[in-house]
Order: C-alpha cells, then structure tokens, then sequence
C-alpha cells in the first residue's frame, strides 16, 4: 500500500495518450458525413480529456483527488449531452430525411 | 491497488493499444455500427486505465455510464436513423480532409510538446488508493455540493428536454388555438415527400 507506483508509468505516457485521443476525436468531428459519428467523435474527444484529469489527480493531487470529482462531473454532462444530442438527431432526421451533415445547412450564409 | 510495475507497464501498453486502434475505427470505419462497438470498446479500454490509476469508483461509473447508458443510446439512435443513402460527392473532400488531418497532426504536436517540456512537480503526494471512493464521497457532500445538485437539474433538463425535442406532437386539439386537430392530416401536411415515396 505504501509502495510509490508513481514511476512504473509515467505521467507523460498518459498525457500522449490522451492527447492522441482528443486529436482523433477532433478530426472525426470536422470530417465525418454522418452526424451519429459526429455525437461519437465528441465522446471519443469528453474521454480525452476525462484521462488527462484523472491523471493528473492521480499524480499530482494524490490526497485531495479533485481529479475525480471532476471526471464524474464531465460524466455526468456528457451523459446530458448525449441523450439531447441524439433527440436533436431525431428530430433533424425526421425533418430532413437524411443523417448527411452536409445537407444541413439551413444557417450557412 | 497495487500491482507489480512490469504488469502495469504492460497492461498500458496492451490498453493504450486498444484504446488508439478503437479511436481510430471508431473514426475511420465506413459501417457505424462497427464504430459504434468499437466505441464500447473505447469506453471499456478507458475504464481499465482509471483501474489502472487506482480510480475504481469512477472506473464503475465509466462502464456504468459511458457503456451501459451512453454506447446504449448511440446504438438506438444508429436503428432509428438507419437508412442506405449514398452521400452526394462533395467537391475538395479528399483536399478537406488532409488539411484538417494536418490541424490535428499539429494539435497533437502541440500537446505533445506541452506534456513533455514541462516540469511536473512529480513525485506528488502518494496516492490514496482504495480510500479513493470515500474522499469523493467526502467531496461530493462538502466542498462540491453545489455543482452536485446542479448535476442533478441539469439531469433533469436534459431530461425533459430529450423527451419534448424526440417525441412526436400526439395533441388532439391545437395547442394555440385549441381547435380538434387531426394528427394524421398535420403529418400529411408536414411530409408530402414522405408519403409519395411509400405509395
């Protein structure tokens, strides 16, 4: 219990590995046609970030794990988020007929 | 937890593994359904490294949440909305893409140097292990309790907010006016397109 394993992994590792999912979730969400792969792009970008926090807290805030208070917290809104995002879905698709993010575009100038 | 470090390193190196791969299907696969359990996947690789991070508490919220509520949900909206259609050609696709491929290939090299240059104040504290899920518990009912009722209103919003924006409008009579209103009659109305192509 008291053994430190702060060093079999390092922090950085971590961090990469976040950041190479955060990058692929950036470029699935600028280059997908179909917006349910859009909704998973944002998770894929909320998980990113959720690793990077709850290393952080392991690492740096070992006693105080805010960390993880506020992993829960980005859980729960990605959790909000998604249930909204999927009825805003249906709704575009029973407007629209069509999952295609190119087609809408009633805002565009 | 407290697991030798070789079997750590390697249960990183097997998750991370997963973990890329998975993202990267998740992104790049032309069938959704396949991203979409790729994407549970995803979920469950993340859930193993908060393991790994001596986070069980929020590793179980992790499966809980993300695999059980949130994959759930993307693969009913994927049968709702699943219908063949050939996307129409776009012109500078192929040209988009790399250009957004190189954004990101420079995001990631930003971050990259960010995490590496900078001088973390490590060793930190030790790590509380297995206490961890009664310091959120301490947390969630002290300094955090404001945010946590507001979680549960803003649960609730989305909540009503899912079920008003995804249902159909079944009144009988018009909300406004007040008058009988025919559901099928306003469908026809609303969906002339529809209806040709069924027929």
């Amino acid at each position: 219990m008291t053994i430190p394993m702060t060093e079999s992994v390092p922090l950085q590792a971590y961090l990469v590995l976040a950041a190479v999912l955060f990058c692929t979730g950036v470029w699935g969400l600028i280059n997908s046609r179909n917006a349910v792969r859009v909704l998973m792009s944002i998770e894929l970008m909320l998980n990113g970030v959720n690793i990077n926090l709850m290393a952080f807290s392991n690492y740096l805030d070992g006693q105080l794990i805010r960390g993880q208070v506020f992993t829960i917290f980005v859980i729960t809104v990605a959790a909000a988020e998604a249930a909204v995002g999927l009825a805003i879905l249906l709704s575009l698709y029973r407007n629209r007929e069509t999952v295609d993010m190119e087609r809408f575009n009633l805002l565009r100038w | 937890m407290t697991i030798a470090s070789t079997t750590q390193q390697i249960c990183f190196a097997v998750l991370s593994v997963t973990l890329v791969l998975g993202a990267l299907g998740v992104v790049l696969l032309p069938n959704i359904v396949y991203s979409a359990f790729l994407l549970g996947g995803v979920f469950m690789s993340v859930a193993g490294l908060y393991l790994l991070l001596n986070a069980s508490f929020v590793a179980a919220a992790q499966v809980l949440i993300y695999v059980g509520a949130v994959n759930v949900l993307i693969l009913f909206a994927i049968m709702l909305v699943n219908k063949k259609e050939t996307l129409a050609e776009i012109p500078g696709l192929a040209l988009r893409r790399v250009l957004s491929g190189a954004v990101c290939i420079g995001l990631f090299l930003l971050l990259l140097r960010v995490a590496i240059t900078t001088p973390w104040a490590l060793p930190g504290p030790l790590p509380v292990g297995e206490e961890a899920t009664a310091r959120i518990g301490e947390h969630l009912f002290s300094d955090y309790l404001l945010p946590f009722e507001l979680a549960s209103v803003l649960l609730l919003m989305a909540m009503i907010g899912a079920i008003v924006l995804a249902r159909r409008d079944v009144f009988n009579s018009d909300v406004i006016t007040g008058e009988p209103a025919d559901q099928g009659l306003i469908e026809k109305a609303r969906t002339p397109l529809l209806l040709e192509k069924t027929r």
